[in-house]
């Protein structure tokens, strides 16, 4: 029993005493712990979107078309705006190992000016995400389904240019218009109506001979597939409704498990950088006040840069899952 | 809280002065590469795109690779894992490197099997 005993004041147990197996200390041997376990997490995530990738080898989504956006351009620009995250995200990685850098030296205002760049680079992080997943909800050239949940969109047969609903679709007088609540006492509203019906969108197929329909089956060189001008007006039959943009249950894009898993996976990764942005905003009040200073060691905020860096590392894995691969 | 850093990377081969200098310099190496992630995914040259090694295609491979190293630098630098002890390194990096290999292995395998399925048999999904 003598040897369970620890000899370090009352005090310092909470903080692991003086024992340090494998010389970590007990808060940053825990987080590193956290992380390891929420890296399973996260690598299940990634796992699942593999898993519907392969399972839908021949027919997933391309990337590339899906997040062609740009705020404040118009045009297609695939890739640039994650690339810009991607650095922003390292960017703040960097100022926060130089904050962790600058609390092993005890300098108080380095620590706190590379704490304060870290969080504004969390939060450019955050919003630009909110941006990424509000143009990816409101859609971009609109599709039909089919009965099996299939997804038909359009192109010009003559330049191969993608076509959106209203580039072609016909306004047919007399068509049903949206329910809304203000209209009705008992009746409380309906989902919102797609900016043309079923109808509007096969007529306007049929009268446009530029008009060719766009399948999710991948070619051998790993495009889509164009139907003739024949077999498009004939796919149409299999329509069964119009979809505009994405969400967990119907995607203009492609399959909808890619819709699902891009809102879990980054969602669930956006959730950790707002608590990281918390957690770093904590600690720099903290530094600020002078609450390490007093007690000797900036060691907290080495462990918040620890999952910081984390967050950073997933993101990685993201960018390169979703966006490259 | 006086911790000695190792200020080296590539094995010893680019040597820093002082911490603050290793993590520019990082930060230098992980800009490259995504860098060159990034203008990969938008030229995606012809060569790489169709020719294929293990079922995956070789810009794919390259992609992952480049991943694993970007994961490297940021665990090994920004996280200090190269001052760590080697045990307490080895048991955050090879568990779950170990578990996750495993996970990638069973659940490719089990969704491959599943679009043949799929592809083959008498299941109608593409309707």
């Amino acid at each position: 029993m003598d040897s369970t005993v620890t000899t370090v004041a009352e005090e310092n147990v909470w903080g692991g005493g003086n024992n340090k197996p494998l010389g970590a200390s007990y808060g940053k041997m825990m987080i590193w712990f956290f992380i390891v376990s929420d890296s399973l997490t996260f690598a299940g995530f990634l796992v699942a979107y593999g898993f519907a990738r392969f399972k839908f080898a021949d027919s997933w989504i391309i990337a590339d078309e899906v997040f062609t956006h740009v705020p404040f351009f118009h045009g297609s620009y695939p890739m640039y705006y994650v690339a810009f995250m991607t650095f922003v995200l390292i960017i703040s990685s960097v100022t926060m190992v130089l904050a962790v850098d600058a609390g092993h030296r005890m300098d108080k205002k380095k620590t706190t000016w590379y704490m304060f760049l870290t969080v504004l680079g969390g939060l450019v992080f955050i919003g630009s995400q909110a941006w990424e997943w509000a143009t990816f909800i409101k859609g971009d050239y609109g599709a039909l389904e089919t009965k099996g949940g299939r997804i038909i969109q359009f192109q010009a047969a003559d330049t191969g240019e993608r076509l959106a609903l209203k580039d072609f679709a016909k306004t047919i007088p007399g068509e049903r218009v949206n329910h809304e609540r203000k209209n009705g006492v008992w009746y409380y509203g309906d989902k919102a109506l797609p900016s043309y019906s079923l109808n509007e969108v096969i007529e306007g197929v049929k009268a446009d001979p530029n008009v060719v329909v766009r399948v999710e089956q991948l070619t051998e060189r790993g495009e889509k597939t164009v139907l003739s001008r024949e077999d498009s007006v004939k796919k149409l039959d299999e329509a069964v409704m119009v979809v505009e943009g994405a969400n967990l249950i119907h995607n203009e894009y492609g399959n909808r498990l890619f819709a699902d898993l891009f809102f879990f996976i980054t969602g669930f990764h956006g959730f950790h950088v707002s608590m990281g942005i918390m957690l770093n905003i904590i600690v720099f009040f903290n530094v600020l006040l002078g609450t390490y200073e007093k007690r000797g060691h900036y060691e907290m905020v080495e462990k918040v840069g620890l999952y910081w860096h984390f967050v950073d590392l997933v993101w990685v894995f993201v960018f390169t899952f979703f966006y490259l691969v | 809280m006086a911790q000695e850093h190792k200020l080296a990377i590539f094995r010893g081969r680019w040597k820093f002065k002082s911490n603050i200098q290793k993590i520019w310099g990082v930060l230098i190496l992980l800009s490259v590469i995504t860098a060159i992630e990034v203008i990969l995914g938008i030229i995606k040259p012809e060569s790489l795109v169709h020719s294929h090694f293990l079922g995956m295609k070789l810009l794919n491979w390259i992609f992952i690779i480049l991943t694993i190293v970007k994961a490297y630098y940021i665990a090994w630098d920004f996280m200090h894992l190269r001052d760590e002890k080697t045990s307490f390194r080895r048991i955050i990096v090879w568990t779950p490197v170990f578990l996750i290999s495993y996970i990638i292995f069973i659940m490719l395998f089990e969704a491959d099997y599943i679009y043949n399925v799929l592809k083959d048999s008498f299941i109608a999904w593409n309707f």
